[in-house]
């Protein structure tokens, strides 16, 4: 009876060229890495002071308060995000509900049903719309969008304002999160149709053809073919919208109202979000208060981090993939 | 007393390609271009209903130009062009105010590589040509059933039509596709090289599901490979390109074609002496 021979290890030798390249790309792919961890620690080394003297209040409390005597020395203090984290979101979230609806229609136009000219045409309007300044859609937004804002603001209030989403007490509509929403919607609509029309576009041609074949229209195959195939890009596309709407500076400090005051109601102008905080006492802060704007900024990267995680937990749970 | 229409068959045998029928499916002076390339050279060939016509020829000829723009397929390619007529039951399928859809759907297609939708299972792969069209159906479950039957897939995947369709070998998900274009009931199946990337036994289930099917509807099957014409087409035509755009060069009963062909480029070809 023979003997069952153990596994051989196999190896092989790279060339030299092969080791070079790939410490390349290893030191390429690792430097982001690198570079993140090296932000993550300096924010929590500089903001450690504050965080431990807050403690778990610094999320949950919403005053912002510092008192010196004569001297410069701090005499009292209240730090507290929970306004400003409430903000980011909302105006997030509010931005990707208007823009992922828009960005799916214009990615699928361009694929789809635009003329080959007009598909080059816009897709280069696209693109420059992605590279704008925002300080520039922050003060198109202040003066021209927020006047109608401010219309659709009331229509919505007018017709749903039982839903307490939008509920407007007291009844003050100017600088609301909703016109900062919108102002970031537009700013993000570029990626998500950039990613979006990417993904479409490489929906594979013979299950498209197979669609068509059985007596699809265009908006059938689209349905059984395109969206089950780029749903996760898609997705992918709204998440780096998302990031970008909630770390989104000088827009939403020149739209919003920075109030520390949490609110949830959409369409009142109260509110504020974490970076624009950062920006609006960045210049005349204490060193103590720097100390907080830093515990601010790594509470912005790990509210980012966790949103990202659980877009990737919700991407992963519903991916019956369609490729 | 004789008819005209002995008459008619006097002076030309039903034969596709030399007589119009005002039934089944009828091409008449087909050309093709992509661009400014002319690919396919005034081709007119008739399918009878209820005949399996198999259409072979070298690489680069036209043939799957040809099948393609049956069921208006080459107008999907950028600068595709066309010129000629198809008829079905006597209506052009290009004429102005066509609802293509339709067309699609009278006249279903099998493609070279099987394609399933991944992100369906097998039952909704099977009935998916129903949900696209928005054909409403009485009873569902029958219709699977009688589909995957006739394509001869119902007893390998009776116990698992919830898996999805990608978990098949090849050779199942094209007869999972063919079972696809038959839920929709069209009167023409047109098969582009449909066992081209399959084992022989999956070709040889293939093949007695053509001629299975080759009872209740019209089949014109493009391929490669002349034993499998000569095996289920009851007429072949042989396309050839010379160089220049393709064209037909004869067309009769598959048993002609391969015993006695016409012409001396086909009995070449049929033969083995080159293609």
């Amino acid at each position: 009876m023979s003997t069952v021979p153990v596994p051989r290890e196999i190896t092989t030798q790279p060339r030299r060229s092969d080791r070079v390249f790939r410490r390349i790309v290893t030191a390429g792919g690792l430097s982001s890495l690198f570079i993140l961890s090296l932000i993550t620690i300096f924010l929590a080394y500089r903001g450690y002071e504050v965080l431990r003297q807050e403690g778990f209040r610094f999320i949950t409390s919403s005053d912002w308060s510092i008192t010196t005597d004569d001297a410069g020395n701090v005499v009292e203090s209240h730090f507290g995000l929970a306004a400003m984290l409430v903000g980011t979101i909302l105006c997030a979230l509010i931005a990707v509900t208007i823009a992922l609806p828009i960005s799916i229609a214009s990615a699928l136009f361009l694929n789809f049903y635009a003329p080959g000219w007009m598909k080059k045409f816009l897709v280069a309007v696209v693109d420059m719309m992605a590279a704008f300044p925002s300080i520039l859609f922050g003060i198109w937004g202040f003066l021209v969008l927020m006047p109608s804002a401010e219309y659709w603001a009331k229509l919505l209030h007018h017709y749903f304002g039982f839903i307490p989403l939008f509920q407007l007490q007291p009844y003050v509509v100017t600088r609301s999160p909703f016109v900062a929403g919108v102002v970031l919607a537009i700013m993000i609509i570029p990626i998500i149709t950039s990613v979006s029309r990417e993904v479409f576009s490489q929906a594979p041609l013979d299950r498209i053809q197979a669609a068509y074949a059985l007596g699809a229209t265009r908006w059938g195959m689209i349905k059984a073919v395109v969206l089950p195939y780029g749903r996760s890009g898609v997705i992918g596309g709204a998440m780096l919208g998302l990031g970008r709407a909630m770390g989104e500076t000088v827009a939403v400090f020149t739209v919003l109202n920075i109030v520390f005051q949490v609110n949830w109601h959409m369409l009142l102008g109260v509110g504020g979000n974490v970076a624009s905080l950062i920006i609006l006492k960045f210049g005349d802060a204490s060193p103590y208060e720097i100390k907080a704007l830093m515990a601010a900024g790594l509470v912005l990267f790990l509210l980012t981090l966790a949103v990202n995680a659980i877009a990737d937990v919700i991407v992963k749970k519903t991916g019956k993939s369609g490729r | 007393m004789t008819s005209l229409s002995d008459v008619a068959n006097a002076v030309a045998p039903r034969v596709p390609g030399t007589r119009a029928l005002g039934t089944g499916l009828e091409a008449r002076g087909i050309h093709a271009w992509f661009g400014k390339h002319h690919a396919l050279e005034n081709v007119s060939l008739d399918f009878a209903p209820g005949t399996v016509t198999a259409l072979i020829g070298p690489s680069g000829c036209g043939k799957s130009t040809f099948i393609r723009t049956l069921n208006r397929m080459h107008e999907f390619i950028p600068s595709a062009a066309m010129a000629g007529e198809v008829l079905l039951d006597g209506k052009d399928v290009y004429a102005p105010g066509t609802d293509v859809t339709k067309i699609r759907l009278q006249i279903g297609m099998v493609f070279q590589k099987p394609n399933p939708f991944p992100s369906m299972t097998i039952g909704e792969n099977v009935l998916s040509g129903l949900k696209l069209a928005q054909l409403k159906v009485e009873n569902k479950d029958d219709l699977l059933e009688e589909c995957l039957e006739r394509a001869g897939l119902w007893k390998e995947v009776k116990d698992r039509l919830g898996a999805h369709g990608g978990s098949l070998s090849g050779g199942q998900q094209q007869r999972l596709c063919i079972a696809r274009a038959l839920a929709v009931k069209p009167q023409v199946l047109l098969m582009d090289e449909p066992c081209s990337a399959l084992d022989p036994g999956s070709t040889l289930r293939i093949e007695e599901t053509i001629r299975q099917l080759s009872e209740t509807m019209t089949i014109v099957i493009v391929t490669h490979n002349m034993q499998q014409a000569a095996r289920v087409s009851d007429y072949t035509a042989f396309f050839l390109s010379d160089g220049g755009p393709g064209q037909m060069i004869e067309v009769a009963p598959t048993t002609e074609i391969f015993s006695r062909p016409k012409d001396k480029r086909t009995e070449d070809y049929v033969t083995g002496r080159f293609g």
